[in-house]
């Protein structure tokens, strides 16, 4: 009974110690117990899927076709543009409500404001990291320049600033221009556009 | 005749008995403990091909998740960026340094970043992004606190167990929208004041949201 209770007390001991507890930090990929069943041979969003030559699953577009809901037309709301020309549209093809500049808001914080600020004066956070260029939306150049400019430049990049067209559907990208003229316009203010009795409350 | 049987067999059925007993006991103990995700699956900790710090992109500087993650809200799957999306601040932040090769490689040629996934659920469990994070569940319930990780570890067991905690009661966890990948947010400092906040206001989005309370086997197997 004595040599049980030992061998019984000394198995234990080395399971738990080889083993170890729950939420150990481990480098090993998990054990699954029903492998065929968790992992099924079908396709995954970008994993490797040997069934292709390169790999991928997640595949490109074959040239000369569009995904489905994708924007192809030649509309003012997918280009920027007046259809049929290459100009600039000069104000927002969608409208203009509180959704959307709010919509407009929360997109600019995750997209833009890390490198273009907070309040769009290209000082943002990323210029303590040696970024350079990033504009200031209050220059004369950016206040003046047409709406379909800036979809432009949001949706294919410019100088130093990469494409964006692939992260930020078109929709959100005149969102973020609507906001981005409201924080043009509140700096433009002056104090004769704040209201009478809240000028009182104003930090001269 | 009293030959036959050593005295000490009269005490054998009792060690058996006490031995079965003891073996039994620390095998189901062995079982409930170690044949669980909760041991299996949290913790795991791959080594990236890119030491990429979510400690530092998001804990540090603040990004939100949806900077690269960017169809989280759209998609049932949450998307790992391309590497153009790195080179977006990498193109001049640390864009001479070795540890971005294999990013700036990526970028030039379109050959993807073989990546390690650490969060997996199993092929016949369908798990949707989308639904979950525009109905206020923060990224902080499944994936823990990827905003202090050096280098991602899976801090949940996502069992289907884990999964039924809170479809039971959407209540216990769901928060506002726009705080979805705000980590860090609670109600309130003072954690008797939040569960009391998490409780009232939960049950109202849960009213207001219409979020339901699935527990059928097809709402996550098909």
């Amino acid at each position: 009974m004595r040599y049980f209770v030992l061998a019984f007390v000394l198995l234990v001991f080395v399971v738990v110690s080889i083993a170890g507890c729950r939420g150990g930090l481990s480098r090993r990929p998990p054990v699954e117990l029903f492998a065929d069943m968790d992992r099924q041979p079908k396709l995954r969003p970008q994993a490797v899927n040997r069934f292709f030559g390169n790999g991928l699953s997640s595949r490109l577009p074959v040239p000369g076709t569009i995904a489905r809901g994708a924007p192809y037309q030649d509309l003012p709301l997918n280009t920027g543009r007046e259809p049929g020309t290459t100009n600039f549209v000069t104000l927002l093809p969608v409208p203009l409500t509180s959704g959307l500049l709010a919509r407009g808001q929360e997109r600019y914080a995750i997209h833009c404001a890390m490198c273009h600020g907070a309040a769009g004066d290209g000082k943002g956070l990323l210029a303590k990291y040696q970024m350079v260029g990033m504009a200031n939306f209050h220059d004369q150049r950016l206040v003046a320049m047409p709406d379909g400019e800036i979809f432009n430049t949001i949706t294919h990049g410019k100088n130093l600033m990469g494409a964006y067209g692939a992260t930020i559907n078109p929709q959100d990208r005149w969102a973020i221009i609507a906001y981005l003229r409201a924080l043009q316009r509140a700096h433009l203010a002056t104090v004769d556009d704040v209201p009478e009795p809240a000028r009182a409350g104003l930090n001269k | 005749m009293s030959d036959v049987f050593p005295k000490w067999t009269n005490r054998l059925p009792m060690l058996l008995l006490v031995g079965l007993v003891m073996a039994g006991t620390a095998v189901v103990a062995g079982v409930w403990y170690y044949f669980t995700p909760k041991y299996t699956r949290v913790g795991y900790q791959p080594i990236q091909p890119v030491a990429f710090s979510h400690a530092l992109h998001v804990g540090q500087l603040g990004m939100d998740c949806r900077y690269c993650h960017s169809a989280v809200e759209e998609s049932w799957y949450s998307n790992v960026p391309s590497a153009s999306s790195c080179m977006n601040c990498h193109n001049q932040v640390l864009k001479d340094s070795p540890k971005l090769d294999l990013v700036r490689q990526s970028a030039a040629t379109g050959e993807p970043i073989p990546w390690v996934q650490v969060h997996k659920v199993p092929d016949y469990v369908y798990f949707n992004h989308a639904v979950h994070v525009r109905r206020g569940i923060s990224c902080v319930e499944c994936h823990g606190p990827i905003h202090q990780m050096d280098e991602v570890y899976h801090a949940q067991p996502l069992s289907m167990a884990f999964c039924l905690d809170c479809h039971r009661d959407p209540a216990s966890r769901i928060r506002p929208v726009d705080k979805v990948t705000d980590l860090e947010w609670t109600w309130n400092s003072d954690p008797a004041i939040a569960a009391d906040l998490q409780r009232v206001n939960g049950e109202k989005f849960v009213h207001d949201w219409n979020v339901q309370s699935l527990q059928n086997c097809s709402a996550c197997h098909r």
